[in-house]
């Protein structure tokens, strides 16, 4: 198949997958000409990247289908335009198999990282593989993305990486219809928040629902909950602190919070709702741990507004639909700590059409395009990034919130870390609390022994 | 050049695999053709050319990395500096790697020795049998499941649900245990019982290895032996006991140190259904958990080499039964 043919079936293929982006006819000569056929996207913005014909740009992620058709769909209007082809590979095995490649000098042109602690380790184990960004990416990044968010993919006063998605994790679903029935309130603060819990409990209900279960990461969602009450219980300096490993994994403060978590996932009377005791929550799925909702075993769950994937296609996910989640509040009602994550965008290569594609992914257009391609549950944290386009109420909500600057945010912590703690001991520590009953303060000491020392 | 190297589309690949072979083909035949073809070559040039691919493979894929691994467990976590035995002498005091090397213990133990006798008996009782066809297809099935899939198909049999109401069981055996009025139970969580739950897994997908084998040395012991024995008045047990299990013997060894080799490496069971957790890790599951997602380079190879060192008297012990075995017949 020649370019212009297979350009066309691209272009059908575009507007198939409904990419809104009909901002206005690009400068279209005539018929059966190459740019002809993409016509429903405006190339003036692409023109800075120049004429990419016939080049290949490699991507390499941890977004597996369903979602990387997402991914997929919204490079199109980039494809189309400059010519370039871009190569997507998903693998689920991500985080193990980049280094191997790096190691085996087979880097991917581009990949996308979830965490900024592993872009750090990568930046300091092969500093000649990560590649600074350029120009456009830097200019694009101070652009479009607050200084938190810039630093996250900054090592040592260089930009490497620049954030793709985001997520809020600070969320508590619930159904509406529900607590309408019952008379509750959403409560909006960490008090009011208990007060429900046990107003649920004398009411002859458990209130929370919680699950860990997540394959070889099982305990990741332990460490958020974590994160998000040393958010509420010590503040945001102090987390900081923590994350930077300034005070001890084991501070007292650290404790405290722990302790706050215990008094609900520890509680028997508090969880765990259709699905056993306490020790259940270690081997409870935590992407089906939440179905006790709909189902009316329990009444809340701490999850990421990307939660909403994982609820039965039938139930409305909508303020006064069947389940919504409401922001897990802070000690008081103007305390308003949020916690989140997203991944980030590193190059491996300096090759002109490699830095081309990471300013289009640093770019609004890019947002914006992968907004009118995506359902729900993907968010940006780009200035640029029109929120109407966003199609879930949850994911309105959560862009709301980010972009909301009486919101202190801060980043996943355990995903700052070292890999040792952030990917390992936190996650197995956080299981050991739940399965086998284990204390507080040993649960941290244990953390805060396998800090490593360099 | 450039189309040998980037094989972009899964046609060009299967082409450029083509071409590989072929390559490799036409390589070796100029070899051996080269030395066949001169009358008076001297033995060592026809040796060195059947043995010298062999040996550089064998150098380049089996024994650089190994000692490479070696050489990497005497390394620090980032594989730079080196630190001496402080991998090995971690992996011997810390409590989780203690737990590991305990669960490794288990399971090279039980599940040999159990799937061994499991099959031997079944092969004995289902010996000559009507049904003995259709009894071995059965038994014989689930070597034909990978290990994740038998996993994940375990991990639904021991999948637990609180006794409440308007929750349903999904695994089977709490079902089972529901249906008893006994309270159901969440057998992956508490240790070292979980560990023996895993086990079960590894028993179920081997017995019908060590059935096959132990089956066709069965079948093979002579007629005469087992018509004198008869007449001397053996029956039974005693039969089992004195002419069944010493003619097999070789066939028995062979089939507990496979076994035992097979369950050294055992990884996916783990992974598939407990991730390590709840104290049920094993020394192959800790090395690919250390090595790439901890990214503790220095400790993931001193793992590793204990397996490997681990496994090779198991190596000896089985290439000499199987060598006394020959020479026998």
């Amino acid at each position: 198949m020649n370019s212009m043919g297979r350009r066309r079936s691209r272009a059908t293929a575009v507007s198939a997958a409904g990419v809104l982006l009909l901002v206005g006819a690009c400068g279209s000569n005539d018929e059966g000409s190459a740019e002809e056929t993409a016509a429903a996207i405006d190339c003036a913005q692409f023109e800075q990247y120049g004429d990419l014909e016939g080049k290949t740009v490699s991507v390499y992620t941890s977004i597996v289908d369903p979602e990387a058709e997402e991914q997929r769909a919204s490079y199109k209007p980039f494809e189309d335009c400059t010519g370039a082809e871009i190569e997507y590979e998903g693998s689920r095995e991500f985080e193990a198999q980049l280094p191997v490649r790096l190691t085996a000098g087979n880097p991917p042109d581009i990949a996308y990282i979830p965490q900024p602690g592993f872009l750090k380790s990568l930046v300091e184990d092969f500093p000649d593989a990560v590649t600074p960004a350029g120009e456009a990416v830097v200019a694009n990044a101070n652009e479009f993305y607050t200084p938190e968010w810039v630093e996250y993919g900054t090592v040592d006063g260089t930009l490497y990486a620049t954030p793709l998605g985001a997520n809020v994790k600070s969320f508590v679903w619930y159904s509406p219809s529900a607590f309408e029935g019952a008379g509750y309130e959403v409560p909006t603060t960490w008090d009011e928040l208990m007060d429900l819990s046990q107003q649920i409990v004398d009411d002859g209900a458990i209130p929370w629902c919680a699950g860990i279960e997540s394959g070889e990461a099982t305990g990741w969602p332990a460490t958020d909950w974590v994160e998000d009450v040393v958010l509420r219980t010590a503040g945001a300096d102090v987390y900081d602190q923590w994350v930077n490993h300034e005070i001890p994994f084991n501070d007292p403060q650290i404790v405290t919070a722990l302790g706050a978590v215990g008094d609900i996932l520890k509680n028997p009377e508090y969880v765990n709702g259709g699905l056993g005791g306490v020790t259940s929550i270690a081997t409870s799925a935590w992407n089906e741990s939440a179905n006790g909702i709909p189902d009316g075993t329990c009444w809340l769950h701490r999850a990421a507004n990307f939660y909403q994937a994982n609820w039965d296609e039938g139930l409305e996910v909508a303020e006064d639909g069947d389940v919504y989640a409401f922001y897990l509040p802070g000690k008081s009602a103007s305390d308003k700590p949020l916690l989140g994550g997203g991944e980030f965008v590193t190059a491996f290569s300096d090759r002109p059409e490699v830095q081309a594609f990471h300013a289009y992914l640093s770019s609004p257009e890019w947002a914006n395009a992968k907004a009118s391609v995506t359902g729900q549950g993907w968010f940006s944290a780009n200035s640029g990034l029109d929120s109407s386009l966003l199609q879930s109420p949850i994911d309105q909500l959560s862009y709301e919130l980010l972009t909301d600057p009486s919101y202190t945010f801060r980043f996943d912590g355990s995903d700052q870390m070292p890999g040792a703690v952030g990917a390992g001991t936190f996650w197995t520590e956080m299981t050991a609390w739940v399965a086998s009953d284990k204390s507080d303060q040993d649960v941290l000491t244990a953390i805060e022994a396998s800090w490593p020392s360099s | 050049m450039d189309w040998l190297i980037n094989a972009g589309s899964t046609g060009h690949k299967f082409v450029l695999m083509f071409v590989a072979i072929m390559l490799f083909v036409v390589v070796m035949g100029a070899i051996l053709l080269a030395v066949d073809r001169p009358k008076r070559v001297p033995g060592w040039v026809v040796a060195a050319a059947f043995l010298g691919p062999t040996v550089i493979g064998l150098g380049f894929g089996l024994v650089y990395p190994g000692l490479r691994t070696v050489w990497g467990s005497l390394l620090d976590s980032k594989g730079k500096d080196y630190v001496g035995l402080e991998n090995y002498v971690r992996v011997f005091s810390e409590d989780q790697f203690q737990t590991v090397l305990r669960n490794t213990l288990m399971w090279v133990i039980l599940v040999p020795l159990l799937a061994t006798l499991i099959g031997l008996v079944y092969a004995v009782l289902v010996d000559r049998t009507r049904f003995e066809y259709l009894a071995k297809t059965l038994i014989f099935l689930p070597m034909a499941i990978s290990m994740v899939g038998a996993g994940i198909i375990w991990k639904f049999v021991y999948e637990f649900r609180p006794d409440q109401p308007g929750v349903n069981q999904i695994g089977i055996l709490n079902q089972l245990l529901v249906w008893l009025g006994l309270p159901p139970q969440q057998f992956l969580l508490s240790e070292p019982a979980n560990t023996l739950f895993l086990i079960a897994v590894m028993i179920w997908i081997q017995t019908g290895f060590a059935m096959t084998v132990l089956s066709a040395a069965i079948k093979a012991i002579p007629d005469d032996i087992v018509e004198a024995a008869r007449l001397d008045g053996l029956h039974g047990t005693k039969m089992f006991r004195f002419i069944t299990v010493p003619s097999i013997r070789p066939a028995l060894v062979v089939v507990v140190t496979t076994i035992a080799m097979g369950t050294l490496k055992v990884f996916d069971i783990v992974r598939t259904m407990t991730g390590g957790n709840f104290g049920t890790s094993v020394v192959a599951n800790e090395f690919y958990v250390q090595s790439f997602r901890i990214r503790d380079l220095g400790l993931g190879a001193a793992l590793a080499v204990i397996l490997f060192v681990l496994v090779i008297p198991l190596v000896i012990y089985n290439v000499r039964q199987l060598r006394i075995a020959e020479e026998i017949r």
